[in-house]
């Protein structure tokens, strides 16, 4: 299996503490992969640092072949193409309405008609469960699970091949939650994604990941697939696991 | 990356369109202008052959869509070639998934519906704000009943942040306009010979006029606007909501501190402003009009009644008023979104500098009948 993200000895400090001591992870192609751990263990840095957003203070990450050690400008922008992020709380332009907000990357990067970009966006809204007549809404004016698919729409606007989330069903209601897992788990089949997410939920974890990373104490304390993660000698998994079953 | 391309074959009766490489939407627009300039309508059967294609993305996918429905509509056969599965997938699911473009209606509205909901629109920020004001008396009386409320930590704050902060930019501004105003009155001055009546000109105009209007410009270009911004961003953040639920009036906590420590850093300033603008008008009269400074002060205290430092004064407060109402008003009606802080915080500087003006109009006509 073509390995699309490689983490390697991922060093990470803020002032005097110490994040990150050491991350190694692969990711591969067509996976849905989790990152896990309690709070302020640097799962939302490690992705940031992942999409760029971040520098790392040693090792490196190779995302599609783009070291990021050595990255220049030209490739960076070429990589933020192949991918989609998805902000925990949707991160939706409050200027332009949720039709406008997924035409974006449409109208700035590709020669596309007017005409082809309002059927694109038309396709990708019914794609991700919105209706149509949500299109010319502003953020402000819906809801918060509305926000996540319209941000998710946004996201797969270029159709890229990876996608990174950042908790997607934090702050839905069960319901929601379970539709947007589907959601994901259908649009990694339909469009052959390879998705990295950060999430506390439960049931997201064991519906939707294939793999899964934990993160505790500045280091990853398991990764592998979800059937032995139970067996793991670790407090934080232990209770985690435990606890919510 | 893959080469990609397009190849158009045809003969006598059928089109060929041999797509290869990557077919991403990035291409589209390229592969649209050649197939149209094929003038694919002539053509009983069009064939679209995929199979070379490497990667198809839902934007071509989605072309490939509306074309193949164009041809429906012309009667035109067409098929679509491809033994790769993803590419088969991708067509499908746009199938599935292809959403209608819904067209924006455009409401056309009489000239006299926009301008009647314009003054509504106006009449009732007028109203709100009034509310405003009535709910901050409200709370002004509240606390003048139970004085031992006002919080003084931050008043004190406030007057650290709008006063004392503000002191070097004030005192810049006002010690230039002084300069300014001296140099340009010195030549006129001097042709008639009246070198003296600077010091009459600079004292009525600086302390009556420029200094309180100056300093109230500034406070409302610095503080005014960082009220709003302050607030505006609370707003947005629920601060404002979590405050009310644990008990704490925004007007307590927020509002008051803000306008009180306003109403009294104003004053002081207005003061710092009468001196370094009369400091700069002295150097001009110096070096320009060779008015020693001790000639300048005599003068100054013969002709300058007290009186007229005292309206540049009393005008303080009004002002400052005005500002931090304005400015903390508009902070409050910040919509949810980002776009709103923006719009409030020009909106605050621009209307409390326009009623720091009209209040300094009514002023002026007011101490003129009164013969002050």
């Amino acid at each position: 299996m073509q390995t699309i993200i490689k983490v390697r000895n991922i060093k990470t400090v803020f002032g005097k503490n110490i994040v990150h001591n050491g991350l190694n992870l692969d990711i591969h192609k067509g996976n849905i992969y989790g990152l896990l751990g309690p709070s302020g263990c640097g799962k939302t840095t490690l992705l940031r640092e992942m999409v760029l957003l971040q520098k790392y203070d040693a090792g490196f990450i190779d995302i599609l072949g783009y070291n990021f050690s050595n990255i220049t400008e030209k490739q960076s922008q070429h990589l933020r193409r192949e991918w989609g992020v998805l902000f925990q709380s949707g991160a939706l332009f409050s200027s332009l309405s949720v039709a406008q907000n997924i035409a974006l990357g449409l109208v700035e990067y590709s020669d596309l008609s007017r005409k082809m970009i309002d059927e694109i966006v038309a396709f990708k809204i019914n794609l991700v469960g919105l209706k149509p007549r949500d299109a010319d809404l502003f953020p402000s004016q819906i809801s918060g699970g509305m926000k996540k698919k319209a941000a998710l729409a946004r996201a797969l606007a270029l159709d890229p091949k990876l996608l990174f989330l950042d908790e997607p069903t934090s702050g839905l209601d069960p319901i929601s939650a379970r539709e947007f897992d589907s959601l994901i788990l259908k649009l990694r089949d339909l469009l052959g994604l390879t998705i990295v997410m950060v999430s506390h939920d439960l049931r997201s974890i064991y519906d939707t990941l294939d793999r899964i990373a934990v993160i505790d104490n500045k280091q990853i304390i398991y990764e592998g697939s979800l059937d032995k993660i139970r067996d793991e000698n670790s407090e934080f998994i232990q209770t985690f696991f435990k606890a919510n079953t | 990356m893959n080469k990609s391309g397009l190849e158009i074959q045809q003969n006598s009766t059928t089109l060929s369109l041999d797509f290869f490489g990557d077919f991403t939407l990035y291409q589209i627009s390229k592969y649209e202008v050649a197939i149209e300039g094929a003038s694919y309508n002539k053509y009983g059967f069009i064939e679209i052959n995929l199979k070379h294609v490497t990667l198809l993305d839902t934007a071509a996918a989605l072309y490939l869509h509306s074309f193949v429905h164009k041809l429906d509509n012309k009667h035109i056969s067409h098929t679509i070639i491809t033994d790769k599965k993803e590419t088969l997938d991708t067509i499908n699911l746009t199938k599935r998934y292809h959403g209608e473009v819904l067209k924006k209606k455009k409401e056309k509205k009489s000239c006299i519906h926009k301008l009647g909901s314009y003054a509504y629109k106006h009449i009732l920020s007028y109203l709100a704000f009034i509310s405003f004001l009535g709910k901050l008396f409200s709370t002004k009386l509240y606390t003048i009943k139970n004085i031992s409320q006002i919080r003084f930590k931050e008043i004190f704050f406030e007057i650290n942040e709008s006063g004392i902060k503000a002191i070097p930019i004030i005192a810049l501004t006002s010690f230039l306009i002084g300069l300014v105003v001296a140099f340009q009155s010195a030549h006129q001055l001097k042709l008639y010979g009246a070198n003296i009546f600077i010091v009459d000109m600079l004292g009525l105009s600086i302390l009556r006029e420029l200094a309180p209007v100056i300093t109230a410009i500034v406070i409302a270009g610095r503080s005014g606007s960082a009220f709003t911004a302050q607030i505006g961003a609370m707003k947005i953040t629920q601060e404002l909501d979590a405050m009310r639920t644990m008990g704490f009036d925004p007007y307590m906590f927020l509002v008051l501190p803000r306008i009180i420590a306003l109403m009294i850093t104003m004053p002081i300033l207005i003061f710092l402003a009468d001196i370094m603008g009369i400091l700069g008008g002295m150097i001009v009269a110096n070096t320009n009009l060779g008015i020693s400074t001790d000639m300048f002060l005599s003068r100054f205290l013969e002709v300058i009644h007290i009186q007229n430092f005292y309206v540049g004064i009393f005008k303080g407060p009004f002002f400052a008023f005005l500002i931090a109402s304005i400015g903390i008003y508009r902070g409050l009606i910040v919509k949810d979104d980002t776009q709103s802080i923006g719009f409030n915080t020009t909106k605050s500087v621009v209307e409390s500098i326009f009623a720091v003006i009209v209040c300094d109009a009514l002023f002026s006509i007011a101490f003129t009948n009164l013969g002050i």
